[in-house]
């Protein structure tokens, strides 16, 4: 266990200046102690080795990247599209006619000149070029850092395409120093996803009963698939998913949706208060990762609608999935029981995962975000209570109004009363209150501390991304990625479940582990066997 | 797969779609991790920096330590003099390397941070150095930030501090994995040349599994090793792009005469390496050497039917791809389409003429080619539709062509992402060029197999 002293005696390595901003990122759970503070979501120290990436790759990369029919075109040199290409597991698949742009990188790539005499023009002839080649529905731009630097206007460069084409076109001023990490991004995707593109459809009607959408899934590894397809058994019509294996077509119809699901709430849950407030559609924070979790979600999506029958169908189905997946667990528990684990991903993850590894009998002992903010840590009561500050308050916010003529509300304010006590509508609580006393939560996750925390709290498992995994491992710790599972998955509902309890007790029951230690480690060079005598002689 | 990529080819000054090539900042990051207890430092955006380490991680699986500014809007307004300064004080009370090398982004380019000036205002702990690169993303290619790293490196450090130069040899070994590293410094171990080789990022980038994680593992190239280059009476730069600029600039400072040399991939370019040491060092080419030459020779005659008359396309780094394309050729293939990412010539560094030279190597084999320096894939995609060949070799990226028209991938290169081990075992020599044989006659016949009626499948082949 962490103490206060230990940590201190951690946090004393650094500069004096830096310990007073880091210690405030660090937060021991203390059951007795309500209403813990965690400060989140401000800037990374300069120098400090953080996981943390820009506000492009919140943007192109999470939001707008798994849009499947349409052409995601970067605005910057080469870089930042090559590495937003292929590399974040998001999967789609389109069926004919749709297209499926998954598999191109469109960048306008700037050179020298493009910097000095600007890149407005380049920009346009890509579009020009990505309409005579790819003919798709809808483009969206995403700038890079220099685009804002140097002033060019991508938004005219857009409105001008969709004057020229007649098609979507949307541009995304996420350049990579805006906010403090790829959250920023998230906020600017979802703005321009709420104000052109959700609504651009012509559906009226939701087309069948208990229809809902999906937002902040992103597909990785297929858990998506699995998602909408235990959904659909259920009865429900899935209208659009945000944004993994997501279409233009399915987003454009988005607002007639009954109910939005949210899964990852840091990245998507300015679309789900905006989509609220326009067309008086509800969210659901519900978590598909986790059989408790995916059993609660199913549960409460049922209440929502609250037809009797519905309710039956689910607890049949619950009923059916947990006798076919707890027997399968059990070789997996035996492996994994006892264990403890470090959590710490993204903006959701490092919450999601939790119940799952209890599941599995591991405790999550250290947990955090890379880029949360602290509503994801202490729930959505303290949003009136975050203090804005100069790096916050360059994302605008998007003020919406409801719909004239879509707008709809689909819960009578009574019965969302009542609902509200027994379901998370509009409302998420966080991270803490789900975290045993004694564990350790931080924000912001470094290097330093990755390796000081490890020390000391010396976990069996590590789950974090891509840049911990080695370093990690190197320790002779398993690391498990939980941005892109280690290239497998899907880990949501019953069957991820069970994928993940596979993948987990196989990083511990691998026997390559045990050959760290050569075997002259431990054995001295010259053996020799004792002869009566020789200690007479010596 | 790739089913929106059509036969027609349009010409294109706008899009670039599928790039065969990514920034410079990641070259220099990567260039960097050879020097021994050096952090890379990326000034920029903090984005750039998460990318490249992800990127680099991916493909040699090992752990990729590099910090960055960090920075935000004020700090692109208002310069990112006050971020560098902390980060080079948090570096160093953190984290404790002997060397920061900081590299630029296309966000303190465009803003014109100077970076000398402010590595001068910053406190540096004595006996600790800081260098520097400008590395804009808006030229050149990856490949160009190695180069203009390396040559960060003979600008910092270099000293001619001998009247006499040393018989000594400085290899600048071009963007190669460590394990093509490791192997050029075999051979010219064994021609019996003492070498200083930088970047060296053996023993950085393939460090062993000990139970312990060491930020700073013991390969690279030492600072005395890279100082006393100045000394050596001559640099071998192993690629016209990754290395002769730096190899240049040390000729310009220290007087240490330049050559230039082919990455040694295939049996030509290898000889020129071997040739290079013996007649500047009158070093005798020991048995081993010869033997392991007459091996490749063996091989080479005994399955020359396996490789002759096949067509190729070869696409990734630009001295890679002009290796590869001799190699080829030496086994009687006939490469049809080669490409390259990296732009022909550039400003800000790496000279070469990759068209010039590889055309001219088509020409002498009597072949005829399409040949694309600042390419595409979405274009080679399309070339290969029109002229389909018989195996494709370049890096990861490749899959998806390779899939969409059923032809075999044989991964060279950088990056590779969906498979192992490639960067410890080496491409270079005559080994390497062994290894590759093997690669390319292993994809070459699983696809002969795969395709045979079973009357037609052959024991023996």
């Amino acid at each position: 266990m962490l103490n206060h002293n230990t940590l201190d005696e951690i946090l004393n390595k650094y500069p004096a200046k830096e310990k007073r901003n880091r210690k405030k990122h660090i937060l021991i759970k203390n059951i007795t102690q309500e209403n813990q503070e965690i400060e989140a979501n401000t800037r990374t120290i300069p120098g400090i080795i953080s996981s943390r990436g820009c506000a492009f790759a919140g943007c192109k990369g999470v939001v707008l990247g798994p849009l499947k029919d349409v052409v995601n075109i970067v605005h910057g040199p080469i870089g930042c599209g090559y590495y937003a290409w292929l590399t974040r597991r998001n999967k789609g698949v389109s069926k004919a006619p749709m297209k499926n742009f998954l598999p191109y990188c469109v960048s306008t790539d700037m050179q020298e000149s493009d910097i000095v005499f600007g890149g407005e023009k380049k920009l346009a002839r890509t579009i020009d070029e990505v309409v005579q080649i790819f003919q798709p529905q809808a483009i969206t731009i995403s700038a890079t850092c220099p685009v804002g630097l140097i002033g060019d206007d991508i938004q005219a460069v857009a409105r001008s395409a969709r004057e020229k084409y007649g098609i979507n076109v949307t541009a995304y001023s996420c350049e990579g120093y805006k906010g403090v990490s790829q959250s920023a991004g998230h906020h600017i995707a979802n703005n321009g996803l709420t104000e052109h593109v959700i609504g651009a459809g012509d559906m009226e009607e939701a087309p069948q009963k208990y229809t809902v959408n999906i937002l902040g899934e992103y597909n990785i590894g297929g858990d998506g698939w699995v998602i909408k397809k235990m959904l659909e058994e259920l009865g429900y019509h899935i209208q659009a998913v945000m944004t993994g294996d997501g279409s233009f077509e399915e987003l454009s119809n988005a607002h007639v949706a009954e109910l939005n699901l949210v899964q990852c709430h840091r990245s998507i849950n300015y679309i789900a208060s905006m989509l609220e407030v326009k067309y008086g559609t509800p969210w659901l924070k519900i978590n598909f990762i986790g059989i408790r979790s995916t059993v609660e979600a199913l549960r409460s999506l049922a209440l929502y609608f609250g037809e009797r029958e519905l309710i039956e169908r689910t607890e049949d189905y619950i009923t059916r999935e947990l006798a076919r997946i707890e027997p399968q667990l059990l070789p997996y528990r035996r492996i994994c029981a006892g264990k403890t684990a470090f959590c710490y991903v993204g903006g959701s993850r490092g919450h999601h995962y939790q119940g799952l590894y209890e599941e599995l009998g591991i405790e999550t002992i250290l947990a955090g975000y890379v880029f949360a903010h602290r509503d994801d840590y202490e729930g959505r009561q303290v949003i009136p209570n975050i203090k804005s500050d100069s790096d916050s308050k360059n994302i605008p916010d998007l003020h919406v109004a409801p719909d004239e003529n879509r707008f709809r509300l689909k819960l009578s304010p009574e019965r969302a009363a009542e609902l509200k006590d027994k379901i998370a509508l509009s409302t998420y609580a966080g991270m803490i209150q789900d975290m045993k006393d004694g564990s350790v939560i931080v924000d912001d996750l470094n290097h330093f501390e990755t390796e000081e925390l490890i020390r000391i709290l010396k976990p069996d498992i590590f789950s974090s991304g891509i840049k911990d995994k080695y370093v990690v491992q190197k320790m002779g710790i398993p690391s498990k990625q939980l941005h892109n599972y280690d290239y497998s998955g899907p880990y949501a509902g019953f069957e991820g479940a069970l994928n993940f309890a596979r993948d987990v007790a196989m990083s511990f029951a691998s026997p390559t582990w045990n050959y760290i230690e050569p075997p002259w480690a431990h054995r001295p060079l010259l053996e020799g066997t004792l002869v009566k005598g020789d200690m007479e002689n010596a | 797969m790739l089913d929106s990529t059509p036969r027609e080819i349009i010409a294109r000054t706008g899009a670039v779609i599928n790039p065969a090539k990514t920034c410079q900042p990641i070259g220099a990051m990567y260039a960097a991790l050879g020097i021994h207890r050096c952090l890379p430092h990326s000034h920029g955006s903090q984005g750039c920096c998460a990318y490249h380490r992800s990127h680099l991680t991916r493909h040699f699986r090992e752990p990729v330590m590099a910090s960055t500014s960090s920075f935000t809007e004020g700090a692109s307004v208002f310069g990112g003099s006050a971020n560098l300064k902390t980060a080079i004080k948090n570096v160093f009370t953190l984290y404790n390397p002997d060397v920061i090398a900081v590299h630029t982004t296309c966000l303190s380019e465009t803003i014109g941070d100077d970076i000398p000036s402010i590595i001068k205002s910053a406190a540096i702990p004595p006996g600790k150095m800081v260098i520097h690169a400008n590395t804009p993303s808006y030229q050149g290619s990856h490949v160009t930030g190695f180069s203009n790293m390396t040559k960060g490196m003979v600008n910092y450090l270099a000293e001619a501090s001998l009247e006499n130069k040393r018989e000594q040899v400085n290899i600048l070994p071009g963007f190669l994995n460590p394990g093509d590293m490791r192997e050029i410094k075999r051979l010219t171990a064994l021609m019996g040349v003492p070498f200083i080789m930088f970047p060296d990022t053996s023993g950085s980038l393939d460090s062993p599994m000990s139970g312990q994680f060491n930020m700073f593992p013991k390969g690279g190239a030492r600072v005395e090793a890279i100082r006393d280059s100045g000394n050596s009476s001559l640099t071998l730069a192993l690629g016209e792009y990754a290395a002769s600029d730096p190899a240049y600039q040390l000729e310009r400072k220290c007087l240490v005469p330049a050559v230039v040399l082919r990455t040694p991939i295939g049996i030509q370019a290898t000889d020129a390496l071997i040739m290079a040491l013996r007649q500047h060092f009158v070093a005798e080419v020991p048995d081993e050497i010869e033997e392991e030459r007459g091996q490749l020779v063996d091989i080479m005659t005994d399955l020359h039917y396996h490789f002759h008359g096949k067509k190729v396309a070869i696409f990734g780094d630009p001295d890679i791809v002009a290796s590869l394309t001799e190699m080829v050729l030496s086994l009687g293939m006939k490469p049809v389409h080669l490409l390259t990412g990296t732009p022909n010539t550039s400003l800000g560094g790496a000279q070469g003429n990759f068209e010039a030279t590889v055309t001219a190597m088509l020409e002498d084999a009597g072949l005829a080619g399409r040949v694309k320096a600042g390419g595409d894939l979405f274009e080679l995609h399309q070339w290969i539709k029109n002229e389909p060949v018989d195996l494709l070799i370049g890096n990861t990226y490749g899959k998806y062509i390779a899939r969409a028209e059923d032809i075999p991938l044989v991964r060279v290169g950088f990056p590779i992402l969906d498979r192992g081990v490639h960067s410890y075992l080496p491409v270079v020599g005559y080994r390497g060029a062994l290894r590759l044989m093997e690669m390319i006659d292993n994809a070459l016949q699983d696809r002969v197999d795969r395709d045979a009626r079973d009357e037609d499948l052959e024991l023996i082949m």
